[in-house]
């Protein structure tokens, strides 16, 4: 049962699940907001592959690339018009918000667009499996690996080498501190959205393969996976979300093998059960941030 | 070069600040000092624009900041030391000097700050990859000392430096701050370490309930009969 398809199978879904998760986390760590506008905007980049594949001929790699910028700008308008005015008021304000936004995107194109499915059409490689040691591998699949692994990085190359990066991450220790270092507020927040608007992109894309159609609530199943996700490795810590995003992935694919074909549609029960005991014995999460460490002398 | 006229402010329905003047002038080492919720804090949060006043003014070099951002007060030149330090624990403390030096863009002045910070705590330089998490709390407060100046700051506030350390790291703390103030940097200490901060300091300001009690000279302050009984708050006020 454990055999490389199975292997494939699971490290392109937390590939996928770890990208969702760190879109999530990114902007938790620093506005201490769980976005739950997130999952639109991998509508957001959905409906630019249907109406770019649609309506006109652009090469699959500009489709690509616009979707993921459609998700960063929706991302980054989202944050300037509805959060920012919101943000000295309170958390709980914020919260509201990112339901009020959810919902917004959510009509929105429901009323522009269809309440109706909608066929994105993928290029061919999507649909194509590769012969590996005698197992066919979807293409899919090692893109998804493959684009997991230069996002991670990419991004840890943007945290630990550019000062932007290093300020991010501090803002996420004490935003106060990182402010009274010079470092604007707006920018890093920009820089946090951003970056989660880019990640809900990427991950639209393969997403999007998945079902190979666009509906306007198509946003909440990964929602759910990447709070959950963050849930389980930690909401502090960027590592955290990448090994929740994986142990997601595993506990799921292995519930599918394992439980009697009668239960495996109620998976995502057992899936919780689960979490709830890794929660009893770990509260933080998975990963603890290092913020609670501190030696006394 | 720093001026606070009448400054109130209030955490809420507490007011926290009733009125308070103070002024350091380029060069100086100034202190506020007084007990525990005397205002001392409040009166750097203020400055630092972390809180704003909802009454009076403050002037940095002839411009009011009153309202100005946190981030926009840092580019002015003024650096806070927080209490309780607020080093970033996850970042190493090579990106923590990095990021103090976040206003400065000319990589020579960063070099030369960073040349000046190894000198004054050559137990950095060995630390440099560590995470400030697992740093000591007097290494910390070097940490978060030198963070702060390497944004070549123009005024220097330091918020009890010498708060929890081990008596033998004070007498450190107080002999850097001495030694900071000969080389030149504006500073303005708060502690509660009377005696020791009157014996390194030009001037300094006695806080209680949120006013400034009594000010002068360190050499006049300490030869008041008064002092201690000020700073432990339960003497009879002072006139002025």
């Amino acid at each position: 049962m454990i055999n490389l398809e199975f292997i494939t199978n699971t490290l392109s879904l937390g590939s996928l699940y770890a990208m969702l998760a760190l879109g999530l986390v990114i902007v938790y760590g620093i506005l201490r907001l769980v976005n739950f506008a997130y999952g639109e905007l991998i509508m957001v980049g959905g409906y630019t592959m249907y109406l770019l594949t649609f309506y006109t001929s652009t090469p699959w790699l500009a489709v690509v690339v616009l979707a993921v910028l459609a998700a960063m700008v929706t991302s980054l308008l989202t944050e300037l018009v509805a959060f920012r005015p919101v943000r000295e008021k309170s958390l709980t304000a914020m919260l509201i918000t990112s339901f009020a936004v959810s919902t917004i995107l959510q009509n929105g194109a429901l009323l522009i667009i269809s309440p109706r499915a909608r066929a994105v059409t993928l290029p061919q490689i999507f649909q194509t499996s590769v012969m590996i040691a005698g197992t066919s591998v979807p293409w899919r699949n090692i893109l998804t690996i493959v684009t997991c692994i230069v996002t991670l990085i990419l991004l840890t190359l943007l945290l630990r080498r550019t000062v932007l990066g290093i300020a991010l991450r501090a803002a996420a220790d004490n935003f106060t501190m990182t402010r009274m270092l010079g470092v604007p507020a707006n920018t890093v927040i920009s820089t946090a959205f951003a970056i989660s608007g880019i990640m809900a992109g990427i991950v639209s894309i393969f997403w999007i393969a998945r079902s190979a159609s666009v509906t306007p609530t198509i946003g909440l199943p990964p929602l759910l996976v990447a709070f959950v996700a963050t849930v389980i490795g930690g909401m502090r810590s960027l590592t955290g979300a990448v090994v929740g995003g994986f142990v997601y992935a595993i506990l799921i694919s292995l519930l599918g093998v394992v439980l009697p074909p009668g239960l495996v549609e109620f998976r995502e029960a057992f899936m919780f059960a689960f979490v709830i005991i890794i929660l009893l014995f770990r509260p933080e999460g998975l990963i603890r941030s290092k913020t609670s460490v501190e030696r006394v002398g | 070069m720093l001026e606070l006229n009448g400054v109130h402010a209030r955490y809420g329905a507490i007011t926290a600040l009733r009125g308070v003047s103070i002024n350091v002038s380029q060069g100086e080492l100034v202190a506020l000092l007084g007990v525990n919720g005397a205002g001392k804090s409040t009166t750097l949060g203020c400055i630092a624009g972390v809180l704003r006043p909802w009454q009076g003014g403050i002037a940095f070099e002839g411009g009011s900041i009153v309202g100005k951002s946190p981030e926009q007060i840092a580019r002015l030149g003024i650096s806070l030391v927080p209490e309780g330090r607020d080093i970033f624990p996850s970042l190493t403390v090579e990106e923590n000097l990095r990021l103090g030096a976040f206003t400065r863009s000319e990589r020579s002045e960063y070099r030369r700050n960073l040349e000046e910070v190894y000198d004054l705590f050559p137990v950095l330089r060995e630390r440099l990859q560590q995470p400030g998490g697992t740093l000591s709390g007097g290494e910390q407060q070097q940490l978060a000392i030198a963070r702060a100046l390497m944004s070549s700051p123009r005024l220097l506030m330091l918020d009890e430096p010498s708060l929890g350390l081990a008596p033998a790291l004070v007498d450190q703390i107080f002999e850097l701050i001495a030694r900071l103030h000969q080389r030149g940097v504006t500073i303005l200490l708060v502690e509660q370490n009377v005696n020791r901060t009157l014996e390194i300091v030009d001037r300094a300001y006695l806080m209680n309930t949120g006013l400034i009690e009594s000010q002068g000279t360190a050499q006049q302050l300490r030869s008041r009969a008064d002092i201690e009984s000020i700073y432990m708050g339960v003497g009879r006020r002072v006139k002025r």
